[in-house]
């Protein structure tokens, strides 16, 4: 049973009718994951891939009891449908759209204070349980099921990391693509606080990058309180201060949020740093050999 | 996306936030005019998106008109170095002449965002007219954070407590917590990133103004800002930055001379990173993202070897959804439309590898195809150094 998503998640795809939505919808399915609606307005009524489309959120959960949706908005109406989402009762949103303007996540932040709801994202791949859940745009072959937690703040390297994992024969708990903006809905700690509580993670990797401080408050939890091991590579050694590296969030303003900052900080709370992308899972291999 | 202090000023005006009588000028001889009309001593300031320009000798004061002209004249054109600029500095294109002013005390107000708190904090020290990281480093104790609610927006109080942490005279307290008030407005509007007043002056004659102003905006919001969209100057930005922005290529030129090409931004930082481990340094940042197509592949070489320093290319995929049969078949096509002269050596992982592989050992353009990210961080490495 993964940690946020399983076999029983009933889950909504909103913007189900769109290019991206309904590619993705077609491979979540194939995957296993329970889609029982989506939402794009003005087509509500019409069945998409057997599925039926509502015109709102509100329609779709009370139709279908739907707990958890999935984003595949265009940037400038994407913080609307999180908020849509979290309206309706939704327990857990997901957010894959990018460019979603800064000011618009702090409303989305703001409204979602107090709420029985989890945000995860923007701009991320989404989450996947393997062999139960795929909620999102990762590729589900290269994952298998297993005692690794992963949290990353990034896409394709999360897949190069989990292809290492499984080729080493250390399947995945739970994975989880924490997004690549500035502003994200859950962050590395928030991520340990669910592994820290789960019986099947044995292990965590965080992929982290430059900005931002959520790798620093990360480690002061795992010094605290987190005891399973963690491993973590953080990308961006080479960035220059000041750029935009791509994510909204990569970039290292006013002096903070380096990666070398960041590694030492990791390091001193007992965290394990994969120098090179290319060793992560090899790192994490032994260092779960070791403690035996 | 950065924007002139002239234009800042301009924005600081709209939203009644004082500020030294100006006008901007690419010429000398109209430098000479507006000095002569202002009546006053002024400065003549260098227009780059940049701070230190002082340091650099892009500020210079002119006693009068005829001074005015010929500082413009040192300063249009030069090629003005500052510790912000790095070493080959940025080209002089304009400059704003603005009354000086007689500083009384140099404050620092500024406003930006809080990412782990989610909203906005103002930031305000009486040691104004220094680099804020330098102060904050050396004497966080002289710099206030208020943290604003989304809810309510800036409050009075907040404001009032910005004019005491200070120090202002109490006739100058209401003028604080308009500007700080206007500041937060004009933030909020045009969804800045960032907007800095440093130096706030307090004039010898008691005026409030603000002699700096730097205001940053949020990329991702610019497209429901068609007017600040319109301040850019792709003049400030590196050329093939700006190529690659308008094919929708996410590049950043750097100084080595290992070409990266990549889909995924993490991932694309990851091998700019192991390119350092094995000894070279990137030339560059490309996140190609998610598609395969020939064109594609064939604008990100264009823009990838357009910079001379490059020796070698790497391509690192991992296709997800994305095929790397496709990515193959499209970096054979690019390749043998574009003829290029450096070692080009591919890792393709993921959909289809296998596919990919074959497509690439049967086509007759010499690429290396490495077996993993560690073999192709070394084989682009060896590859430039020839």
């Amino acid at each position: 049973m993964g940690i946020l998503a399983d076999q029983s998640t009933k889950l909504v795809v909103q913007g189900i009718t769109g290019s991206e939505g309904s590619f993705h919808t077609q491979k979540m399915v194939e995957y296993g994951t329970q889609i029982v609606a989506g939402v794009t307005p003005g087509k509500g009524g019409v069945k998409h891939a057997g599925i039926p489309v509502f015109n709102t959120m509100q329609q779709a959960v009370a139709d279908t009891g739907a707990d958890t949706s999935i984003i595949f908005v265009p940037p400038a109406f994407a913080a609307d449908a999180v908020i849509e989402a979290a309206d309706a009762g939704i327990k857990l949103v997901i957010c894959i759209s990018e460019g979603i303007p800064t000011l618009d996540m702090v409303k989305v932040m703001t409204y979602m204070e107090g709420k029985d709801a989890r945000l995860i994202g923007p701009n991320c791949p989404g989450i996947i349980t393997p062999g139960e859940c795929k909620i999102g745009i990762m590729p589900g072959f290269i994952h298998k099921p297993g005692k690794i937690g992963v949290l990353s703040r990034s896409g394709t390297l999360t897949y190069e990391v989990v292809d290492q994992l499984t080729k080493l024969g250390l399947g995945q708990s739970t994975c989880i693509g924490l997004g690549g903006d500035p502003i994200i809905g859950t962050r590395f700690i928030d991520g340990l606080k669910l592994f820290k509580e789960d019986k099947k993670t044995a292990g965590v990797v965080l992929i982290g990058e430059i900005g931002g401080t959520d790798e620093e408050i990360a480690a002061e939890y795992i010094q605290e309180e987190f005891e399973k091991p963690v491993v973590a590579f953080i990308a961006g050694r080479t960035a220059p201060p000041g750029k935009r590296m791509g994510h909204a969030g990569a970039i290292i303003a006013g002096g903070r949020g380096t990666a070398g900052e960041k590694i030492e900080i990791l390091k001193k709370s007992g965290v394990v740093i994969a120098e090179s992308p290319a060793d992560i899972g090899a790192t994490m291999k032994k260092v779960l050999g070791d403690k035996k | 996306m950065k924007i002139h202090e002239y234009q800042a000023k301009a924005l600081f005006r709209k939203y009644g936030i004082p500020i030294p009588q100006g006008k901007v000028t690419d010429k000398p001889d109209e430098a000479q005019k507006i000095a002569k009309e202002m009546g006053k001593v002024v400065v003549v300031k260098a227009q780059i998106h940049a701070g230190g320009r002082g340091k650099g000798g892009g500020i210079k004061l002119a006693d009068t008109p005829k001074d005015a002209e010929r500082r413009s004249k040192e300063i249009i054109g030069m090629t003005l170095v500052t510790p912000q600029t790095g070493p080959s500095g940025k080209l002089v294109r304009r400059v704003l002449i603005e009354e000086a002013l007689g500083v009384h005390k140099e404050l620092y107000l500024g406003m930006a965002l809080d990412r782990e708190k989610a909203c906005i904090t103002v930031i305000a020290s009486e040691a104004g007219g220094m680099d804020i990281e330098v102060l904050a480093a050396k004497m966080p104790h002289k710099i206030i954070k208020i943290p604003v609610d989304p809810k309510i927006g800036i409050q009075p109080f907040q404001s009032r407590q910005v004019a005491f942490a200070l120090k202002l005279p109490k006739e100058l307290v209401r003028n604080c917590r308009e500007i700080v008030g206007s500041l937060y407005r004009l933030f909020t509007e045009n969804d800045a990133s960032l907007a800095e007043i440093n130096p706030l002056v307090v004039t010898k004659d008691g005026r409030l103004l603000a002699a700096d102003a730097k205001i940053n905006f949020d990329d991702n919001a610019l497209c429901r800002h068609p007017h600040i969209e319109s301040l850019k100057d792709t003049h400030e930005e590196d050329p093939t930055e700006v190529k690659a922005a308008k094919h929708r290529l996410s590049y950043v030129k750097l100084d080595g001379d290992v070409g990266c090409m990549v889909n995924g931004a993490g991932l694309a930082m990851a091998t700019m990173d192991i390119i350092k481990l094995h000894g070279s340094m990137p030339a560059n940042f490309l996140d190609v993202g998610g598609t395969a197509s020939s064109e594609r592949v064939e604008q990100a070489f264009r823009i990838l070897l357009s910079d001379k320093n490059v020796k070698s290319v790497l391509i690192n995929i991992f296709g997800g959804i994305v095929r790397c049969d496709r990515v193959a078949k499209g970096v054979v096509e690019a390749a043998s439309r574009l003829n290029i002269q450096v070692p080009i050596v591919i890792r393709l992982a993921g959909t289809n590898a296998n596919l990919a592989a074959d497509i690439l050992k049967a086509s007759d353009l010499k690429f290396t195809v490495a077996n993993d990210l560690a073999d192709a961080a070394q084989k682009a490495v060896q590859s430039a150094a020839g």
